[in-house]
């Protein structure tokens, strides 16, 4: 139990940038919703922190990492922070608790993607604290807190399944249950400040590098892998996006940074198992393949907004799969597909399955349960108005 | 000559454009502003929260004296939803209008 003071200032840091990408994704979604709601997406992102952040706290984190009960969920031990102190392996306990706290509180702000531009304020705080409880605190457990999916030896390197296969495919159960935004698909909702989405995803890019090589949680070689094959992942991603949709059309830049954040997604439980050539090949499909869901989504009139499912739920989606197929024994010590360990394949295969069909169905659930009880969405004239006069009182322009 | 000036509500902008350029009317100027009529805005939750001043785009068209009533019809049928804030439509007169490029003069 000696803490080293390297690997505590490197990771405060990180818990620092971490942090810094909430509000990244509420810039980024800000940019991509109509005028009206901007300080809304905005807000929600700082709403979704700080909802975490007392939930974490108090008993999140002990849900996610007390002492295991049948693979499942961790136990009480440490609600209220109890035996959580400034001593730990490595780096204190304390900095590793609101390390993952950044990471919870992040995904939370993800989902916000499913329900933009027509959520009641009270109806998100409250689905939302559900939500961290029931869908990201099992998920964190299950895969870093000692549960079946690491018992089972499946790989999540920085929160591929528990933080983007859970947001992004609970974004797509969120939209099912709240409904279209009213005049969807008949007049055009275009983003109103494409600035303002570059500086988010900038914000996130930096971020990440936090992310990713701060989940190695130690200033080492591994962290310097993490951080070298997310800067990869990320521009082979904003390429790739860049060039699928040059193809069809034009190459915008909502689609170039959106790439880049396909690739990110994708290269996050990867990050600490592939090598530099590796992940150029996740970024890019990455790339396409988000694109691919994106097009998908829009085709069917699904009105998952600003495309959290395309974008995590299917880029966080590969990048399991990825990780069982790249993983090479030489940097995190597991062999993958391409080195012929079909079993990992398999393991990641069937984890993110699981957590695709539990973040889903779960939160289908707990929105219903919601919207029945007291309402998911804003009335029919407050939609119109736009959320942030008629809920915020404020207005992003003079 | 007229000038047309159409307040709408700019989420009907794409079906008015589209109406216009059916019927070969393309000159067009678009504004975006905020106002209110009559009603004096939207009024949420029982009282607690008036918005007296909402989004618009107007709209300014100048036509000829004989186009001026169906350009009225057609911006009319495409802004319309029935409900309050649809808008108004001003129709002014216009002595005569310059084209700058070439100095084409329109009087009728």
């Amino acid at each position: 139990m000696v803490l080293d003071s390297g690997d505590t200032a490197f990771i405060l840091i990180c818990t620092a940038m971490v942090v810094l990408m909430t509000p990244g994704v509420g810039l980024f979604y800000g940019g991509l919703v109509r005028r009206k709601n901007f300080i809304s997406m905005l807000a929600l992102a700082f709403i979704a922190f700080s909802i975490v952040t007392l939930q974490w706290v108090t008993f999140g984190y002990s849900l996610a990492f007390g002492p295991d009960i049948a693979g499942l969920i961790g136990g009480l031990d440490y609600v209220g922070l109890a035996g959580v102190g400034m001593d730990g392996e490595g780096i204190p306990d304390l900095l590793f608790m609101v390390f993952q706290l950044a990471f919870a509180g992040l995904t939370l702000a993800i989902l916000t993607s499913g329900v933009a531009e027509r959520i009641k304020l009270s109806a998100f705080i409250v689905f939302g604290l559900l939500w961290t409880t029931l869908v990201y605190d099992p998920l964190a457990h299950w895969a870093w807190g000692g549960g079946w999916a690491a018992s089972l030896g499946a790989l999540d390197f920085a929160g591929g399944t528990v933080v983007h296969i859970s947001s992004g495919f609970g974004a797509l159960a969120l939209a099912l249950v709240i409904g279209k935004r009213a005049g969807f698909g008949q007049y055009s909702m275009e983003a109103h400040n494409i600035p303002m989405t570059l500086l988010g995803g900038a914000l996130l890019w930096f971020g990440w590098f936090a992310f990713n090589a701060g989940s190695a949680l130690a200033a080492d070689g591994l962290a310097a892998n993490a951080f070298v094959v997310t800067n990869i992942a990320a521009a082979t991603g904003a390429l790739a996006w860049l060039a699928a949709a040059w193809i069809k059309g034009t190459p915008a830049s909502i689609g170039m940074i959106s790439g880049a954040i396909a690739g990110l997604v994708a290269i996050t439980p990867a990050a600490g198992f592939v090598g530099p050539m590796a992940a150029i090949a996740i970024g890019g499909v990455a790339g396409i393949i988000c694109y691919g869901a994106l097009l998908f989504r829009t085709n069917r009139g699904l009105d998952e907004s600003l495309d959290a499912w395309a974008i995590h739920g299917v880029g966080g989606f590969w990048g399991a799969l990825a990780t069982g197929i790249f993983a090479a024994a030489a940097i995190g010590g597991v062999d993958g597909l391409i080195y012929g360990n079909v079993n990992q394949f398999l393991i990641q295969a069937l984890d993110a399955f699981v957590a695709m069909g539990y973040a889903f169905g779960m939160t289908y659930l707990i929105a219903k349960v919601v919207d029945k009880v007291i309402g998911l969405r804003v009335s029919e004239e407050e939609e119109y108005v736009g959320l942030d006069l008629a809920l915020h009182g404020e207005s992003a322009t003079t | 000559m007229k000038m047309i000036i159409a307040y709408i509500r700019p989420e009907r902008f794409d079906r008015v454009k589209e109406a216009l350029v059916e019927k070969g009317f393309f000159a067009l100027s678009v504004t975006e502003i905020r106002g209110r009529g009559a009603q004096k805005g939207i009024t949420l939750r029982g009282g607690k929260v008036s918005i007296d001043l909402l989004p618009k785009l107007k709209l300014e068209i100048g036509v000829e004296d004989t186009f001026a009533e169906s350009v009225v019809h057609i911006i009319r049928e495409a802004a319309w939803t029935g409900k309050v804030g649809d808008g108004r439509i001003f129709v002014l007169p216009v002595d005569f209008s310059v084209r700058v490029r070439d100095e084409n003069i329109t009087t009728a």
